[in-house]
């Protein structure tokens, strides 16, 4: 080992990632990238230099519908997550004294990340159905006389399932950006007179904003990328980029989808980078 | 500090919360064990194991067994590299070497691209070269890609409060570079690890966004569970659901227990 330089050492132990990274991430995308403008017809696709597939994607009245709808999901998972993030957040690190219970509650909000997604999306399925406990349960208490409908196979149940599995990816940053806040700092603005909202607007949201920024686009790129939780949880009825994206795939319209997913990346790009503009990720992740 | 209505608000709206992450799971968990004459809701006709007895007998569609046991090979397998390369990359982290910078945010890029593409571009790739997918080649790297940024996330964590001075005073002591690693250096480390390892194994096992499109035949067991919301119109459903979650859950508390465990034998150490 004396042989190598320092970097020489760092380059060898980093070369396997850089291995599978290129092939695995970087050779994939460059892949959607030139596919994006070959042709394609019923036989297969061909090579080509053509602008069609994005003509067609831009000018069609669909993508327009499925990106309104893509971001109004992706808007009010962001929303929602973000409300239960900062509240849960704040109540474990202020609310809990204790740091064996803190980390114990806090580890009951990760358990389920570490367990099956699509199980976690069917458990909803015997809970929201016609017959499912909510209907069974409001009918039962005379609520109402007949079963909801909207309940299951409908966007509500979309969005309700997109919340169920991502807050923790909003939880963590923040709670970890909110444990590391001085207490001291809190005292001395009570001290000075400050009340319990103006601590939390200017001194506790200040210090949050990485971490918020962080799950954010966690947030923002789960919605955007996924395609089957949308499918199976409106029964079909409705979709998003990335679904209308694994329709064309299942079409073996390929050059079709690979400008679909170029376009799909350059948005999310966008909404990273506004969201880049106001926080420093690089700072929460390695610290 | 201590505003008591404030916090029972907050305690409140915490336990309902949890209520709302653990509740369906809870309702499948009781429903996969409904009698025979039971149907997909509620109520319960009393309590069996018929829906599990099901799935042992294979009487439902679809290969539930075969893509089970694949799963937790696959899980194995992503686990492995995940520590092996995700170690590596942490301690080549440790020094300032050209590309970091690079390298770093294209990790980053990995975690945060949507998995469809990736399994999208690889796809592409095994079309266009004539190569088979298969669930421990195209499926496996595809899923690295999602569990080496955690596995190198939790590195970074883990290295930024070692104290290199350990190190330093080993070698002091006269030790040889592969002795500190191996009795200074990885003992110190091995609850992160066991954290890397956690990540990899349950992370693989429940893939579905990169592994969709190159899996190849042959299905993990998520992929086969997706497939199956269509089809499978029974509480077996719910039995894998059962069966799966208990699996992951055993991960969890054996990879718990021994970061307590590790922990607690570094610090009799110290004292």
């Amino acid at each position: 080992m004396a042989s190598f330089s320092p970097r020489g050492i760092s380059w060898l132990q980093t070369a396997p990632l850089v291995v599978i990274l290129l092939v695995f991430l970087i050779a994939p995308l460059a892949v959607i990238v030139m596919v994006s403008f070959w042709d394609y017809s019923v036989g297969g696709m061909y090579p080509d230099f053509i602008w069609l597939n994005y003509e067609d994607l831009l000018t069609s009245p669909t993508t327009i519908a499925l990106y309104q709808r893509t971001l109004k999901f992706a808007f009010l998972v962001w929303m929602i997550t973000l409300i239960i993030g900062f509240t849960v957040s704040y109540f474990l690190t202020f609310c809990i004294r204790s740091t064996v219970w803190r980390m114990a509650l806090f580890l009951v909000c990760t358990v389920p990340f570490w367990t099956s997604n699509v199980i976690r999306m069917i458990a909803w399925i015997p809970f929201l159905g016609r017959n499912g406990a909510i209907n069974q349960g409001l009918m039962a208490g005379g609520v109402i006389d007949e079963p909801l409908d909207f309940l299951l196979f409908s966007e509500f149940s979309v969005v309700l399932t997109y919340v169920h599995l991502y807050t923790l990816f909003m939880i963590v940053p923040i709670f970890n950006a909110m444990s590391k806040i001085d207490f001291d700092i809190i005292e001395a603005a009570q001290d000075a007179g400050a009340t319990g909202f103006q601590v939390l607007r200017n001194i506790i949201l200040p210090l949050t904003l990485n971490g918020i920024g962080l799950g954010s686009i966690f947030i923002v790129t789960l919605v955007m990328g996924d395609f089957f939780i949308v499918r199976v949880m409106s029964g079909s009825q409705s979709g998003t980029v990335a679904s209308g994206m694994a329709y064309e795939i299942g079409g073996l319209q390929y050059p079709a989808a690979a400008a679909n997913a170029v376009v799909l990346v350059a948005v999310v790009v966008v909404i990273v980078s506004i969201i880049l503009r106001f926080v420093d990720v690089r700072k929460v992740l390695t610290e | 500090m201590k505003q008591p209505l404030v916090t029972y608000i907050l305690g409140a709206f915490f336990g309902l919360y949890v209520l709302f992450l653990y509740g369906p799971m809870f309702v499948i968990f009781l429903l996969s064990f409904q009698g025979p004459t039971g149907g997909m809701t509620f109520p319960l006709q009393g309590l069996s194991l018929h829906w599990f007895k099901e799935l042992w007998a294979q009487n439902v569609s679809g290969d539930v067994a075969g893509s089970f046991q694949r799963s937790i090979a696959l899980g194995l397998l992503v686990m492995v590299i995940t520590v092996g390369v995700s170690v590596a990359a942490g301690f080549g982290f440790r020094r300032a070497f050209p590309g970091a910078r690079v390298l770093f945010y294209v990790a980053v890029i990995s975690l945060i691209m949507p998995g469809f593409l990736i399994s999208f571009g690889l796809g592409l790739i095994l079309q266009l070269l004539g190569i088979d997918a298969q669930w421990f080649t195209s499926a496996l790297g595809a899923q690295l890609t999602w569990t080496l940024p955690f596995g190198l996330l939790i590195m970074f964590a883990v290295l930024a409060r070692f104290d290199r001075s350990v190190e330093e005073a080993a070698q002091d002591l006269g030790a040889s570079r592969s002795q500190t690693l191996r009795h200074v250096t990885l003992p110190l480390l091995a609850p992160g690890i066991v954290g890397v390892a956690l990540f990899g194994f349950t992370l693989s096992y429940d893939e579905i966004p990169r592994t969709t499109l190159v899996v190849g035949n042959s299905n993990t067991l998520p992929m086969e569970v997706l497939a199956m919301t269509n089809t499978l119109t029974t509480p077996s459903l719910y039995a894998i659901g059962t069966i799966t979650t208990l699996v992951s859950l055993a991960c969890i508390l054996f990879a718990l227990v021994s970061i307590i465990r590790m922990q607690r034998r570094t610090k009799l150490k110290k004292a």
